[in-house]
């Protein structure tokens, strides 16, 4: 065993059985960017002064959350047994919106770390992608993580994971991420254990990319693993689903600084450069060939993600409608689940419904629109897709309230999910009350271990999308993790409720909800909006109804009174900047019908009661 | 004046004003205020520049400050004329706080004499002091009259003990229609403010506190709807849930309580806070604030306006002080109006008094939006005919929401 290699294996020069690809199944808050930081520094390759926590996570959002959302591939090299290796780690999401990017990650791997918190065990999450490993074939190591915490229980939960993949308890290694303990083992575990890639060094160039990033000074950078063959530098390269040709102007491998390289092998994980500013011609899931010799066939896409939510996104400025667009468009380049097209509402104005895998997914996008692009944006209520059958048999699919149909509907089917809740037993009760309040259908129940439960329920999409995770946790203490699929979909009393200012219905605020919840979402948003409008010079009526059936009210009273008392020779300047404050606050105001209303109402009527709370502190 | 200062440009040490200032100031009245920023108690409402300790130290301590006030009264003529104002006399001079009645009434005679030795002031000038009932002798109020004061304007605010409790005024009622006898003994005219919608405070409460102010029979009458202002006591107080909140339609309904009692004892309008027994009685003082004149204003915070120039001085007496004892320009920031700030802003402070507005004055969008407003029964639909823009009652009440759309914000 030996720390650090003394002679590194030089990329475009490696040969495949000196290289291991591997990723690092985990749950998100189970140690895997620390465990990552470890690697590094025990490699060599992040100097002591150079290293910060979650070195990986390389946007803002991710080290505020400390959560992964982006994948990176890092070479490291290793010694063992007075061979050098190279390790390519790539880092993979662990949250259940992102799937779709671990399936990708997985794909370029011949193995993965099983990784678990061994003071709170394995993760349904973790669970459903250890599944999707195994169906890849990748080799497991399961790992223990945090064994210097003093809740940490690794004999037990080491049975828990020789259970699940088969195998001796006392295989399962047990490492600290936070003190290095047990990391130079893993390292050498993963050089003895997991196989080498295989390819044919001789064929066509064949490569697959896994990961595609936007960077504003270099264009887009591409992540691929190399299947067969070899790409150099300076030569033209052709993507095979769209034919179109690039130049590599650089490629290279991240260790973890981007390093050019004089090409990449087979086996081999790196980034390509292209100058390729558009988005669009980089997809993730494609394969990569050399365009003076292509290869015949390529590798095989990615599933396309499939979106289960979707949002209307707006600016509130309208002129920053443009920037809008050419954001999302960025956005796309390296998140391929996402979908928009531009919709229009009487109430926002001009935007996008955008569609997103989850709502963790929804509200990283709109952190990451604010931030790094400076927009201000309105989201619109989440909702799922809608089968409505019209009595005149058409069926029509609605991702929108206002797509929904005014005619007789003869039903109207929603998706359904299958949820996999674990827990301790304590909260099975009130874990089946939540269940139960959500319309679901539990589907069984088993005990993992003496404490620990699994909950299987069938819900409806919508239910799942808004609240449920934060209300799940917040009624376990913390304690229960949710893994959940598409789970077809199902025939369900739904209704249409309009939120009327006045007369004038507000599109922002419509909904479709099941005809048992019409009432309460009425009562709720009719009294919010009371709160949140500004009073006028007459009554605003505020109505919620189901088509011409009126099922809750509030009134706006008139304003009486709108003047400042005192307006002395000091009170002047005030008066006046406050004047021309309330001008521009006028520019953030909607009219629907004759009461304006301010952006902040809408925002605030949209946003859950939790963030609202926020937002006043 | 409130106590936070606007954001502006920065002032020059020298005082020097911009050409601006003196373009057609010959036209324009010119007055002074003096600010006195002391107060024997501070008012849990009160947002004001003012401080209780009498001992602020150099030049800021209130047995100093008449000399203080004074020095810059002598810098003001000498930036007025270095900076091509012409020479004129002082139409109006109003002394505020604080409450510059803590002032032995020597000291405001020093600082008065000061003025008239500097610009003279005008045949008929109108000078006023602000006062506390408690604050004033008959022997202080005749030493004022005197020295040339012609007017005071008394603090009562409330007639009754439970709302001046809240309020932290420390007079008694009772010693309210004592001074104003004193005051007209003296020769002085009298005005009494009055504050309404503090929490706690009925309808009764209000009415009871009109009458006994209607009862002193004073030549004017201001009555404000108490502003809850950030940052004071009376703030903290409501947002600890001690006592409840301002409520706009209480406001409402005490101010046309007000209007009906007020007018039925012969006072009527003349601004939507002010009130007065006839033309002449009106405040001139502050008519000159609305209506665009230029005044000088001294003391620490206090703000000044010579055509479309607006400064203010900085806040803190001490620093004040320091500034003037090294002839340096008390003035901590300043803006200069370009044209459609200054007829945005004459928009705004002449809606407010009953001299109106021309409706030749607006754009077409602005004389557009006159129609709707008549309608709506906020503005009087004959005056408009005849060229000017007058507030309603109901107008009065709404008078910011008026103005912006006669500005189309």
């Amino acid at each position: 065993m030996s720390p650090k290699a003394r002679t590194a294996p030089v990329p475009a020069a490696t040969d495949p059985a000196l290289i291991r690809n591997f990723c690092i199944i985990a749950h998100i808050d189970h140690g895997k960017s620390t465990l990552a930081d470890r690697m590094l520094q025990l490699t060599g390759i992040v100097q002591q002064r150079d290293m910060r926590a979650q070195y990986l996570d390389r946007m803002d959002i991710e080290r505020e959350r400390g959560i992964t959302i982006k994948s990176q591939a890092v070479r490291m090299p290793w010694a063992l047994d007075d061979v050098d290796y190279a390790l390519n780690m790539i880092d993979t999401p662990g949250h259940v919106d992102f799937t779709y990017e671990v399936s990708r990650s997985l794909a370029a791997c011949e193995g993965a770390i099983l990784l678990v918190d061994a003071a709170q065990g394995i993760e349904a999450q973790t669970l459903a992608n250890l599944y999707l490993a195994m169906e890849n074939d990748l080799t497991i190591i399961p790992v223990l993580n945090k064994i210097d915490l003093p809740a940490a229980q690794p004999e037990k939960y080491a049975v828990e994971l020789a259970t699940l993949i088969g195998g001796d308890p006392k295989d399962v290694l047990k490492v600290s991420g936070k003190t290095g303990e047990g990391v130079e083992a893993l390292l050498d575990k993963i050089v003895q254990d997991l196989p080498a890639p295989v390819g044919d060094a001789d064929a066509p160039a064949r490569a697959m990319i896994f990961d595609s990033v936007y960077d504003s000074y270099r264009g887009v950078v591409t992540y691929v693993r190399v299947v067969d063959g070899k790409l150099n530098p300076r030569e033209r390269i052709q993507m095979m689903s769209t034919k179109a040709s690039h130049e590599l102007l650089e490629i290279g491998v991240s260790s973890p600084e981007p390093t050019p390289t004089k090409g990449l092998g087979v086996g081999e994980v790196g980034y390509l450069i292209t100058g390729v500013k558009d988005v669009r011609q980089s997809k993730v899931g494609d394969t990569v060939t050399n365009l003076a010799k292509p290869a015949a066939e390529s590798l095989g896409g990615y599933a396309d993600p499939k979106p289960m939510v979707f949002s209307g996104l707006y600016p509130i400025d309208g002129s920053d409608y443009p920037v809008l667009r050419d954001a999302l468009d960025k956005l796309k380049l390296n998140d391929a689940a996402l979908i928009y097209e531009p919709e229009t509402s009487a109430a926002l104005g001009f935007g996008f419904r955008v569609g997103f895998l989850g709502l963790l997914h929804l509200e990283i996008v709109r952190e990451r629109l604010e931030r790094e692009f400076n927009l201000d944006l309105i989201s619109t209520a989440p909702n799922v897709v809608y089968e409505v059958t019209l009595e005149d048999k058409k069926v029509i699919t609605v991702t929108n309230p206002s797509e929904y149909p005014d005619g007789k509907v003869s039903e109207v089917r929603e998706p359904m999910v299958s949820a996999t809740i674990l827990a301790p037993n304590e909260f099975v009760g009130a874990i089946m009350e939540l269940c139960q309040s959500r319309r679901g259908d539990m589907k069984g129940m088993d005990y993992l271990s003496e404490d620990r439960v699994e909950l299987r329920y069938r819900l409806p999409l919508a239910e799942i999308v808004f609240d449920f995770f934060d209300m799940l946790k917040s009624k376990t203490r913390g304690y229960a993790s949710l893994d959940w699929k598409a789970d077809g979909d199902q025939v369900s009393d739904l209704v249409k409720v309009d939120i009327l200012l006045q007369g004038e219905q507000v599109d922002a605020f419509s909904a479709i909800t099941h005809r048992d919840k019409a009432y309460g979402y009425g009562v709720m948003m009719t009294s919010k909006l009371r709160e949140l409008i500004p009073r006028q010079q007459f009554e605003v009526p505020i109505q919620a109804a189901i088509g011409s059936r009126i099922i809750a009210r509030e009134n706006i009273r008139a304003i009486r009174k709108d003047v400042l008392a005192k307006c002395y020779g000091g009170d002047i300047s005030r008066k006046r900047k406050l004047l021309e404050k309330q001008k521009e606050g006028k520019k953030r105001m909607k009219m629907v019908g004759r009461v304006e209303v301010p952006q902040e109402a809408f925002i605030a009527a949209l946003s859950s009661d939790d963030s609202k709370d926020k937002a006043k502190k | 004046m409130p106590s936070t200062l606007p954001l502006g440009d920065p002032a020059p040490a020298d005082g020097l004003l911009p050409a601006q200032a003196a373009e057609g100031a010959a036209g324009r009245d010119f007055c002074l205020y003096v600010h006195i920023p002391f107060c024997a108690v501070r008012c849990g409402y009160c947002d004001f520049n003012t401080y209780t300790a009498k001992e602020l130290g150099g030049g800021a301590s209130q047995d100093e400050y008449a000399g203080t006030a004074s020095a810059e009264l002598d810098f003001a003529a000498r930036a007025m004329s270095a900076s091509g104002l012409p020479e004129r006399k002082l139409s109006t001079v109003f002394f505020g706080g604080g409450t510059p009645t803590l002032l032995p009434a020597a000291d405001l005679a020093q600082i008065l004499r000061r003025a008239d030795r500097l610009w003279g002031l005008e045949a008929g000038a109108e000078v006023t002091t602000e006062a506390n009932p408690d604050s004033v002798t008959p022997e202080s109020l005749a030493l004022l009259a005197e020295a040339g004061f012609t007017r005071v304007s008394f603090g009562m605010q409330s007639a009754v003990p439970h709302v001046l409790k809240v309020l932290d005024r420390t007079h008694d009622p009772e010693r309210v229609p004592l001074a104003v006898q004193w005051a007209r003994e003296a020769g002085l005219k009298v005005s009494l403010d009055l504050i309404y919608g503090t929490p706690g405070e009925s309808m009764a409460d209000w009415e009871a506190s009109l009458q006994a102010a209607i009862a002193c029979d004073p030549d004017h009458i201001s009555a404000y709807s108490l502003i809850v202002e950030d940052g004071t006591k009376l703030a903290a107080r409501i947002r600890r849930g001690e006592m409840p909140g301002i409520d706009d339609d209480d406001h409402a309904a005490k101010y046309l309580r007000a209007e009906e009692l007020l007018g039925a004892a012969g006072y009527s309008w003349y601004e939507v806070s002010n009130w007065a027994r006839s033309e002449a009685d009106r405040c001139r003082h502050n008519l000159a604030y609305w209506r665009g004149a230029d005044w000088w204003g001294a003391g620490p915070g206090a703000h000044s306006h010579m055509g479309g120039v607006r400064w203010w001085n900085v806040k803190h007496p001490a620093a004040y002080a320091q500034r003037l004892a090294t002839s340096v320009s008390p003035a901590a920031g300043r803006e200069t109006l370009d044209a459609e700030t200054r007829r945005m802003e004459h928009i705004m402070l002449q809606t407010r008094i009953i001299d109106g507005l021309g409706t030749a004055e607006l754009d077409a969008d602005g004389r557009q939006a006159i129609a709707g407003l008549i309608a709506e029964g906020l503005l009087d639909g004959a005056a408009a005919i005849a060229g000017t823009v007058r507030l309603t009652l109901e107008g009065r009440l709404l008078a910011d929401a008026v103005v912006r759309r006669l500005l189309g914000y």
